[in-house]
């Protein structure tokens, strides 16, 4: 293994200089080039950028559920090899096993991790309670709304207790109204049980509400376009949706995603100050 | 259509294609009732009782069209003749033993070919060495009738009951192992990579993600392969069998007895129909969970 970049102390996760590519035909796509990142420990981290910008490839990388071509993923400072219970993914086909019942869906992890059975159950009810989803706990998936399931997902990933969440465009399949009630419900859960969360979107507004720091990205190749950081005060009410400055920095990251300058990257590495 | 009696209601998810229906009996409250517009529970009910009156009818109307064509002059026997041959093969004990020869060789080959063809079709959907290994011989023999190896396997097991058998499980084992295999393919790859990252080795993904993930498609390929057993069955024993329906049919074809024929052709049916049902109920019982049928 070749010396890396020392890792700052504080990076819950670290990417550096990632590549990673694809067989096409007879050429190779290139996914992510060059692409570093260091997350703090409870950071919330945005990331959003045009379709085919390697978004969802940097979360697998990160999940362990794929591999970098070249450079490092790190988390709490080891590379990743393949998916552990510290880092929670929600999916955005929601991925429940149709054939569990809410309740049952949400102890899986539980399970594999071999806890006892009140144990289990304790902790799957508190998580039900928690996503409001009391009356359907013995409810097969193909009953809930959109909004219910992802509720469900999100609950099966907290109860194995991950110190990271992967969230891939999680809200991006549900109506307008919906998301917002999630995104709130998230940001509430979050600011609660602190955790490190690296959240993917398309939706800029999204972005910027809910986080720290967005992280822009570009495609072909698929790299780090921009970083801009979100120093908007914690709970994110409505009214801080509404203010000048969330619209300021809305539209700073919305020319950053629509109106891209070919060929530029930018380092996320050095976190911010914030 | 204003009769809706509960128990049909009820009966409802028991039923083939009532598994929508039987949802929404569950979820509607009887109070829908007192409510000024129709609930879709009394409509969807209307519809299935009129489905069954019309089943009867057609079934009423297809026994009288056959007995006026007996009456008319055709060859056939009426209805009462083939019932009362069906009733004296019943008393000296023939129609049972036939009935008990044909389903211990159908049941028999269904079920050796169903309990080898889930794990081959596992191994092949599961091990690329498996696939390659299974695949061009699968592939061969599912273009050949079962029957058509029928002679060689006279030739080679004898005429006992073991060739007959080893075609109703070659048969029912072709159809049931391609759906396996598909279904292992088919299943769906965030579902895996939900339980990888939930902690899941390969061991429990198998057995709690790809099994169940699998289900509806070898229960389809087992209902594919009953049909295929049947149908190899019958033929089977009208090339070599002692008893057995098949074989009452071949000897009473030789006697120009069409009654005979006709309670076989009637009894088979029936088994078939029985048989297919038992799946079809356990499918309904087994993949309630899919989103869409």
């Amino acid at each position: 293994m070749t010396t890396i970049d020392t890792p700052r102390d504080t990076a819950k996760i670290s990417v550096r200089d990632v590549r990673k590519t694809f067989p096409l035909r007879n050429e190779e796509f290139v996914a992510l080039e060059r692409v570093s990142l260091d997350i703090a420990d409870n950071e919330f981290v945005t990331v959003v950028g045009p379709s085919g910008c390697g978004k969802s490839t940097l979360m697998n990388i990160l999940a362990g559920l794929d591999e970098p071509t070249a450079g490092h993923a790190q988390v709490d400072g080891r590379d990743v090899a393949g998916p552990g219970p510290e880092r929670g993914v929600i999916f955005q086909q929601y991925a429940l096993f149709p054939w569990l019942t809410v309740r049952k869906n949400i102890e899986f992890g539980l399970k594999v991790a071999g806890l006892g059975k009140a144990e289990r159950r304790a902790r799957t009810d508190h998580f039900i309670r928690l996503v409001g989803l009391d009356q359907f706990a013995d409810a097969l998936p193909k009953m809930l709304s959109g909004g219910m399931k992802q509720r469900c997902a999100i609950a099966r990933a907290y109860a194995v207790d991950p110190s990271i969440l992967l969230m891939d465009e999680p809200f991006g399949a549900l109506d307008a109204l919906t998301r917002v009630t999630l995104q709130e419900q998230l940001l509430d859960t979050w600011s609660r049980e602190k955790r490190t969360v690296l959240f993917i979107t398309h939706d800029v507004d999204e972005a910027v509400f809910l986080s720290n720091r967005v992280v822009v990205m570009a495609a072909r190749p698929g790299r780090i376009y921009d970083v801009v950081d979100v120093d908007l005060p914690y709970p994110r009410t409505e009214e801080v949706r509404l203010s000048p400055e969330f619209a300021a920095l809305r539209n700073r990251v919305w020319t950053s995603v629509y109106h891209q300058t070919p060929g530029t990257a930018a380092d996320a590495s050095p976190t911010p100050s914030a | 259509m204003t009769t809706s009696t509960p128990s049909v209601a009820r009966n409802g998810p028991d039923q083939g294609g009532g598994a929508a229906a039987g949802d929404a009996a569950t979820t509607t409250a009887p109070a829908h009732r007192q409510s000024g517009r129709p609930a879709p529970r009394r409509r969807a009910t209307d519809r299935r009782h009129r489905l069954r009156l019309l089943n009867a009818l057609s079934i009423v109307g297809g026994i009288g069209i056959w007995w006026i064509l007996a009456l008319a002059g055709f060859q056939f026997p009426t209805p009462p003749e083939v019932v009362a041959t069906g009733a004296e093969l019943w008393r000296d004990g023939t129609l049972q033993q036939d009935v008990l020869a044909s389903l211990g060789r159908v049941l028999t080959g269904f079920l050796l070919g169903s309990a080898v063809a889930v794990p081959v079709g596992f191994l092949m959907g599961w091990y690329t060495v498996a696939r390659g290994l299974f695949e061009p011989w699968i592939q061969f023999f599912r273009t050949i009738p079962p029957l058509a190896l029928l002679p060689l396997v006279l030739v080679l097991l004898g005429i006992g009951e073991l060739p007959k058998v080893f075609v109703i499980f070659l048969a029912a084992f072709l159809a049931c192992v391609i759906s396996t295999y598909q279904g292992v393919v088919g299943v769906d790859r965030t579902l895996i990579n939900a339980a990888r990252v939930l902690g899941a080795k390969d061991g429990r993904i198998f057995v709690r993600v790809v099994i169940p993930a699998s289900t509806p498609f070898i229960l389809v390929g087992m209902r594919v392969g009953l049909g295929s057993a049947w149908a190899t069955l019958v033929a089977a024993e009208l090339l070599a069998a002692q008893a057995g329906l098949g074989y009452r049919m071949q000897q009473a074809q030789l006697y120009y007895d069409l009654a005979t024929i006709f309670v076989g052709i009637i009894a088979i049916g029936i088994l078939g129909l029985v048989m297919d049902r038992l799946l079809l109920l356990a499918e309904t019982r087994l993949t309630g969970w899919q989103e869409r049928r």
